[in-house]
């Protein structure tokens, strides 16, 4: 077991993790951050994406103690109080989801989009999320929802 | 008193959902965040060849290790469950959830472990050594037939699960008359034939599949959550399957994370689960791997069609024959057999033939079998027919919109029954095909197409119609379920609303378009109706989300329930107010005689003497609360057209999307902005289908696309800006004039994708799935020319 430290969502957490743990299942398991999914196993998906040092990473391609000292941001603490992020502000308004399993990693994959791109075109924001497996909307209403956000930066 | 705000009318609009708040925060539960105390991990080591007898399976290492609760071969399993039950009429051999001596197909299950924790179950299944003898793989279902390689079923001859049924002209029961196909063909001024294949597909929600199920012992009764689309079926399967008693199981479906058909089936692990639990007195957990999920969750299509249509000059079709060949794999499952029966029945299509044959043998192969899939057998005989109609415009040198309206069944003709078995119940193609000609300016593309073509360009035009049958039920259609829906609507004691579904919607957003209607139905704020769904200790009856059922048939139920407890209310204001029940309107989140505003009783009010009736109105009962069975005297048969404009680049054979316009009639809609969604959802699988999505096998029977590193899902820059529009024909099957849509897409876009990818490279039919390497080959074999044929060759 090794020992690790990491601020998630603001909030430092100690804990101690098996070395082959995955950040996903360390999420998910330890701290009961169930909003990060997991879609596949091959780190195609992108559904597990959360923000690591406020870059975009797919938690089930690294492993818990890779993040010792890091921060990262899930989808849980996207919001400010009661107050949504515009992206997730965008894939309500905008109809940005369905079933709702691919949505925080979409959500969070954008985040780093518009951190890159704050303005970015239809084919920027289509290539921005094609780490991101939906397979309920065909995209058009994520891109839609991503927009949304933009246009509100 | 001050005058309320006029709520506006909800249904029609395009109201923002209702689940997403909890699905936009990570604060939805799906199964696999369901934790219980002392939950133990479920993993299942599965076979990794496709067909061989089992010699001996090792367990010894895996119970040994550390975290370790138990192992269970087949032997071990089949000692608690009895063979799978199906949910269709065929004879089927045995299937055991978990392999006892033979296996069938990579994948399957041959022992069980339970474990501490997910990373030692997984170690522990490693850990078993199982010695199998290899027989040779049956992966081809044509040399199936001829029980080549081998016979995978001693009492199956030719590996024939369903040898051969017939629909259509000159079908009676059990006999089959020939003679008016055969003077059709024998008439016929033109004929075309083509084989085609309407591929292997793995549906790939983003959820895979996964179980959790509690026993208590003392108490006698399970709990078990699942990734399904029909947690009553459930329920009655696990209750059969454990010989315990409906009442004595809840099945709970919480977030499901997409499903598309292929979370109906009620699957061995979820009978092994609840079986295990109940062994060990443990609540266990399952979940899917996304590698597991390509082997274990059960492909899509999978069938071959042989076409051949007869024809006058003038384009009228005369006789159509289609043989169908569905590769079910290795198991029947609950409705596998059932699916491309519906391929006959829609092999109908828009047109007025006036004679048809279709036939269907269905063959076992050493794959993972078949079920359904979005669209499950509509989409492969819209392929099968449109295709034969592009053929035919081709061979004639007709506009392939005008050859379809040549031979659509009129507007005046509804209800309209085919030969094929489908009672079609409206319908005006002709509109439905000219909305789609303008909107996508038909002529205009042609024109485009032709300079880019002058450019040097490698660039087709597709077009295709569809209808579909939804809104399953009746019951007669669904004889081993029901094809009813239930609904119960309570007001409750503060005036708000809570409504029970059976229906389970999985990314359908129920939540909000059954609001709508219960918010317009009673005249009150949306805000103040909760939809509830996905729990049978909750929602007492249902069958379940599949067949584009929601909103004709579970919607009309929740219809039928709100109207019992309106008029139930209306009694109890009509006593408050001492008028009669007929004056009594619903306006505004109050309740009031008509033309008397100062009357109005807030809902709160009447629901306070509903619960508390002093003096109880002679002949009531108490309470505001009614429940309603569906039972719809038929399906629904939504329609549309939908038309595609491709490039297939010279250099690399690759496929591109230019354009897509879809026209879609789905009678009423409820929500607009959820339709959109599933139409674009629809059309993303289908355009998938035909470009990109293949399940393949090796000739050992390997599966060779088993993650999403082989098979191609598509992403966001796969696809260009859909273009959609509606025409509205409504049902009268319902009182909401509505017929389904969830499916609609999967169903035209696919042969309107083969149509531009043939049209592009002047070919008469290049077959799905339209694979670069495919395209490249013939754009070579053309000496790297293309389309050098006349115009007048292509419409």
């Amino acid at each position: 077991m090794a020992q690790i430290s990491v601020t998630v969502n603001g909030k430092t957490r100690r804990a101690h993790v098996e070395p082959r743990t995955l950040l996903v299942h360390f999420l998910r398991e330890q701290l009961n951050l169930t909003g990060t999914h997991i879609g596949c196993d091959t780190s195609q998906c992108g559904a597990c994406t959360v923000l690591i040092d406020g870059r975009s990473a797919k938690a089930c391609t690294v492993f818990a103690v890779q993040v010792d000292g890091s921060s990262i941001t899930t989808i849980e603490g996207l919001a400010t109080g009661d107050r949504l992020h515009p992206l997730q502000e965008g894939f309500w308004e905008e109809h940005g989801l369905q079933c709702g399993y691919c949505t925080p990693g979409m959500i969070m994959a954008a985040v780093n989009l518009l951190a890159d791109n704050p303005a970015p075109t239809e084919q920027e924001i289509r290539e921005g999320i094609s780490g991101n497996f939906c397979r309920c909307t065909g995209y058009q209403h994520i891109v839609s929802a991503v927009q949304h956000a933009a246009g509100k930066k | 008193m001050a005058a309320s705000p006029v709520l506006p009318k909800l249904v029609g609009q395009r109201v923002k959902r209702r689940e997403d708040p909890r699905l936009i925060q990570g604060g939805a539960t799906y199964v696999d965040d369901v934790k219980i105390a002392g939950m133990q991990y479920v993993q299942f080591k599965r076979s990794d060849i496709a067909h061989g007898r089992i010699r001996s399976i090792d367990v010894s290492a895996a119970r040994e290790m550390e975290g370790v609760e138990a192992v269970f071969t087949g032997k071990d399993i089949a000692a608690m469950l009895k063979p799978l039950p199906i949910g269709t009429p065929f004879t089927s051999p045995p299937h055991y959830a978990v392999a006892i001596d033979a296996v069938r197909y990579g994948g399957e299950a041959v022992a069980v472990v339970v474990a501490s924790d997910r990373y030692v179950a997984r170690d522990a299944a490693d850990a078993i050594v199982v010695d199998y003898e290899p027989l040779p793989a049956v992966i081809d279902p044509e040399l199936a037939m001829q029980g080549k390689p081998t016979v995978i079923y001693p009492d199956f001859p030719n590996n024939l699960s369903v040898p051969l049924i017939s629909s259509g002209t000159g079908v009676h029961g059990s006999t089959v008359d020939d003679s008016a196909i055969d003077k059709a063909f024998a008439a016929a001024e033109v004929v075309v034939r083509q084989r085609m294949h309407n591929h292997r597909l793995a549906p790939s929600a983003m959820e895979p599949r996964g179980v959790v199920a509690h026993w208590e012992p003392s108490k006698g009764f399970m709990t078990i959550w699942s990734s399904t689309q029909n947690p009553h079926i459930l329920r009655t399967m696990i209750a059969g399957m454990l010989d315990v008693g409906e009442s004595q199981i809840r099945a709970i479906a919480p977030e499901v994370g997409g499903g598309f058909g292929a979370k109906i089936n009620i699957y061995p692990e979820e009978y092994v689960v609840a079986a295990v639990s109940k062994r060990l007195g443990l609540p266990l957990k399952w979940i899917e791997e996304r590698s597991e999920a390509f082997v274990a969750t059960t492909h899509g299509r999978g069938i071959i069609g042989y076409l051949e249509m007869a024809a006058r000059k003038d384009g009228r079709v005369t006789g159509v024959k289609l043989r169908l060949i569905a590769d079910i794999g290795a198991y029947n499952m609950l409705l596998t057999a059932a699916i491309p029966t519906l391929t006959m029945m829609m092999a109908n299509a828009t047109y007025d033939f006036p004679a048809i044959r279709t036939t269907l043998t269905e063959v076992f192969t050493n794959k993972t079998p078949t079920d359904a899939y979005r669209g499950a057998g509509r989409p492969e005989a819209t392929y099968f027919i449109e295709r034969g109609m592009d053929l035919l415009a081709r061979e004639l040198n007709m506009d392939p919109a005008e050859l379809r309206r040549r031979n659509f069944i009129a507007k005046d003709r509804f209800p309209f029954h085919t030969q094929t078995g489908a009672v079609y119940d409206s319908g005006d193609y002709e509109k439905a095909l000219d909305a789609a000609l303008t909107a996508a300016d038909w002529e205009g593309l042609k024109k485009q197409r032709e300079a880019m073509r002058s450019d040097g360009r490698i660039v087709g035009l597709g077009l295709a119609m569809y209808v579909e049958v939804c809104g399953m039920g009746p019951s007669a259609a669904l004889p081993s379920t029901g094809g009813w829906e239930h609904s119960q609507v309570t007001v409750e004691r503060d005036g708000r609303i809570t409504a029970t579904t059976g229906v389970s919607p999985h990314g359908q957003g129920n939540e909000t378009t059954f609001a709508q209607m219960l918010a317009d139905q009673f005249g009150v704020p949306l805000e103040h109706v909760t939809i509830l769904h996905g729990d049978t200790g909750v929602v007492k009856q249902g069958i379940g989300t599949f067949g584009s059922r929601s909103q004709a048939v579970g919607g009309t139920a929740l219809h039928m329930a709100g109207t019992k407890v309106k008029t139930k209310m209306a009694k109890f204001a009509a006593a408050m107010l001492e008028a009669h029940e007929d004056d009594i309107v619903f306006e505004n989140g109050e309740v009031m005689v008509k033309g008397a505003p100062a009357s109005a009783k807030k809902f709160s009010e009447i629901a306070s003497f509903a619960y508390v009736p002093i003096p109880l109105p002679e002949g009531m009962e108490p309470g505001l609360s009614d429940e309603a069975f569906f039972e719809p005297s038929n399906n629904t048969y939504p329609f549309g057209c939908h038309i595609v404009m491709l490039e297939i680049d010279r250099e690399t054979g690759e496929p591109k999307l230019l354009k897509v316009v879809a026209v879609d009639d789905a009678g009423n809609l409820i929500n607009p902005l959820i339709v959109e969604g599933q139409i674009h959802g629809g059309l993303a699988q289908g355009i998938g289908q035909a470009m990109i999505e293949e399940v393949v096998y090796g000739e050992d029977g390997q599966l060779l696309t088993g993650s999403f590193m082989d098979y191609a899902l598509p992403r966001a820059i796969d696809f260009p800006h859909f273009e959609l529009h509606a025409t509205v024909t409504p049902t009268p099957v319902n009182p909401l004039g509505a017929k389904g849509v969830g499916e609609a897409g999967t169903l035209g876009s696919t042969p309107a994708m083969v149509a531009a990818a043939s049209d592009a490279l002047g070919v008469p039919h290049v077959d799905m799935m339209l694979r670069p390497e495919k395209l490249w080959r013939i754009i070579q074999a053309q000496g790297g020319q293309h389309g050098s044929e006349q115009e007048g060759g292509r419409p």
